[in-house]
């Protein structure tokens, strides 16, 4: 069984680029890149129990460092990522500092207001960011002289790069440092007892979604060209964080799930009403209150419900 | 000189915005737990209602629009905590989601029925005229505004501090658990504050209406102040909120004013360092 669901996920991520057409293939380049964003957030939500409204910080950031020193600084690429990349780190050190001072719903709120804080930034210095204009007209890398340009070969550069971001998640949340995290998740004061550190555990793991959120982050402004400071909105972390739920928090490949899942009904939804929006409210309130463990187990009880009586 | 007294007016008038804004949603936090992201979506709607209601009718003054509006916005959140929060008791973190989708719901309807465009709430045409006092102008509805503030804090703390209603609502702050034991209705009281912090909200939405006039993206301005007030101040303390709304207010105005661009970081500052050496704010109680 176990082996038939891998080949599964393995012909589904791997086919595409031979049977699809542009359209779904760039869907599949968007989904991925959605996948490894939900994926970040969820060390923090599922496994560190910290739940943060503004993940979209390091997204946004690091897609706006490397958008501007690309096109108006005129770096190349390689050094514009590793500048957003190691700055979207030190961002992430800090608001950690900012934020696990308190844990919860404080947490909660000082994520929120620090994002909106940046969101604000993107809108108001607007001789730098462009406003509310955005940045247009960005180019895509070409590692190793290969080009990015067609939807084929930006699907298996994001493909090779969601693989990599997910096996060293899935290390991350096995190894003996992921269980000490959820040992703090569960039991910060018999943890702290035992002798570990409760806030330098939270604080490495915020670092390293923080990580993983600029990755995704620079995947995102490549396959867009383009960036808004809609970008760093509460929607944008929202979204993300209805993926985690949905798919299930604190599963390894469940938010990737539930990330696809809000991308899809984003994209189709939009195709027929201008309401995003207000769709990704109401579904919030659907899922937290039809199906608060996630999609997969909320299914399963709906259709038990059915049956029983 | 007048450039400071006229700022400093400013900072205070939006002070006064921010403490109807921001103690509703730390009362809210500090009985039910919840961080109600609604909160902003409450006061934007208070300033759509002011805009749409006065220039429909123009014999309406300002005032009771924001009590029409004060009543309505409550009757919108008690609908909203009864029929929703309430299903969520054992899920601290599904309330605050559900919060969040209710102001995409809000704020996405605001922009449906109303357009992107800003709309200007006018000032009362008594209270145009500039008030001169010690050889200075000032706006007179920024001065009505700070002293509705003011006025609106006094009402407070005498309801919460000198009636048998605010002593219920101490008693649930203080310890839910054992003021249910001693017959409290805790779940009443949840939607008598849930409604009255909207309520607050939504008057104060409307009354900062003429200074800000009504625009899509309003709540999302708004909400983060209102948090980081609520962080500086204390959750749940309504001194907190007072205190830390002035605060904010000034630093908000005199960083728009002084460095345009940098105003937003300027908010970090003071964040950090109460965070830094009083993580549970200015007012807050260890363990509330």
């Amino acid at each position: 069984m176990k082996w038939v669901a891998a080949a599964v996920i393995a012909a589904s991520l791997l086919l595409p680029p031979f049977l699809a057409g542009d359209f779904y293939i760039n869907l599949g380049s968007q989904i991925l890149i959605a996948a490894i964003f939900a994926l970040s957030l969820n060390l923090l939500v599922g496994f560190g129990g910290m739940t943060s409204l503004g993940h979209a910080s390091y997204l946004g950031v690091a897609a706006y460092i490397s958008a501007l020193l690309t096109s108006k600084y005129g770096y190349g690429h390689g050094a514009a990522a590793c500048i957003a990349i190691s700055g979207t780190v030190a961002m992430a050190g800090l608001f950690g500092l900012i934020a696990l001072r308190a844990t919860g719903l404080g947490f909660l709120m000082i994520t929120l207001a620090l994002s909106q804080v940046l969101w604000g930034l993107a809108y108001r210095m607007s001789d730098v960011t462009n406003g509310d204009n955005g940045i247009a007209g960005l180019t895509r890398p070409a590692p190793f002289g290969i080009s990015l340009e067609s939807a084929v070969a930006f699907y298996w550069f994001v493909l090779i790069i969601a693989v990599i971001a997910f096996l060293m998640m899935a290390i991350f949340v096995t190894s003996a440092f992921g269980a000490s995290l959820k040992g703090v998740r569960d039991q910060p004061r018999r943890m702290a007892a035992l002798g570990f550190n409760p806030w330098l555990i939270r604080w490495i793991t915020f670092v390293y979604a923080g990580f993983w959120g600029a990755v995704a982050g620079l995947l995102y402004v490549y396959y867009h060209k383009y960036i808004h400071p809609s970008s760093l909105s509460t929607t944008s972390s929202a979204e993300a964080l209805l993926g985690v739920i949905a798919g299930g928090s604190g599963t390894l490949g469940g938010p990737a799930v539930g990330a696809a899942l809000v991308l899809l009904l984003k994209n189709y939804a939009s195709a027929y009403i201008e309401r995003w929006n207000m769709l990704l409210g109401l579904v919030f309130l659907f899922i937290v209150l039809v199906m608060p463990s996630g999609i997969v187990p909320g299914l399963e009880r709906l259709t038990s419900r059915w049956r029983s009586p | 000189m007048q450039f400071w007294i006229i700022q400093g007016l400013n900072s205070l008038s939006l002070g006064g915005l921010l403490f109807l804004l921001s103690s509703g949603f730390s009362l809210i936090f500090g009985l039910m737990r919840l961080a109600n992201l609604t909160h902003g979506a409450f006061f934007m709607l208070g300033t759509y209602f002011a805009a749409i209601a006065l220039r429909s009718y123009s014999g309406l003054n300002i005032w009771v629009t924001a009590l029409g509006a004060g009543i309505a916005v409550a009757a919108i959140g008690g609908l909203f905590e009864r029929l929703v929060l309430t299903r969520l008791k054992t899920n601290p973190l599904g309330q605050v989601l559900v919060t969040l989708g209710m102001s995409f719901i809000i704020s996405d309807a605001c922009l449906m029925l109303w357009g992107g465009d800003s709309i200007p709430v006018p000032t009362p045409q008594n209270l145009q005229a500039p008030t001169r006092l010690f050889g200075f102008v000032f706006p007179t509805y920024r001065l009505v505004l700070v002293a509705l503030a003011g006025a609106a804090a006094i009402v407070l703390y005498l309801l919460l501090e000198r009636t048998r209603l605010g002593a219920m609502i101490r008693a649930g702050v203080d310890d839910g658990q054992m003021a249910r034991a001693v017959g409290i209705p805790v779940s009443n009281l949840f939607t008598v504050v849930f409604c009255l912090g909207a309520g607050i909200a939504g008057a104060g939405g409307v009354l900062g209406g003429p200074i800000l006039s009504a625009y899509p993206g309003l709540d999302a301005d708004m909400l983060p102040l209102a948090l980081i007030v609520v962080i500086l101040g204390g959750i749940g303390s309504l001194l907190g909120a007072f205190i830390g709304s002035f605060i904010i207010g000034i630093i908000y105005t005199f960083g728009t004013a002084l460095f345009p661009e940098l105003a937003y970081i300027i908010l970090f500052l003071p964040m950090i360092v109460v965070l830094a050496f009083r993580p549970q704010g200015l007012f807050g109680r260890v363990g509330a």
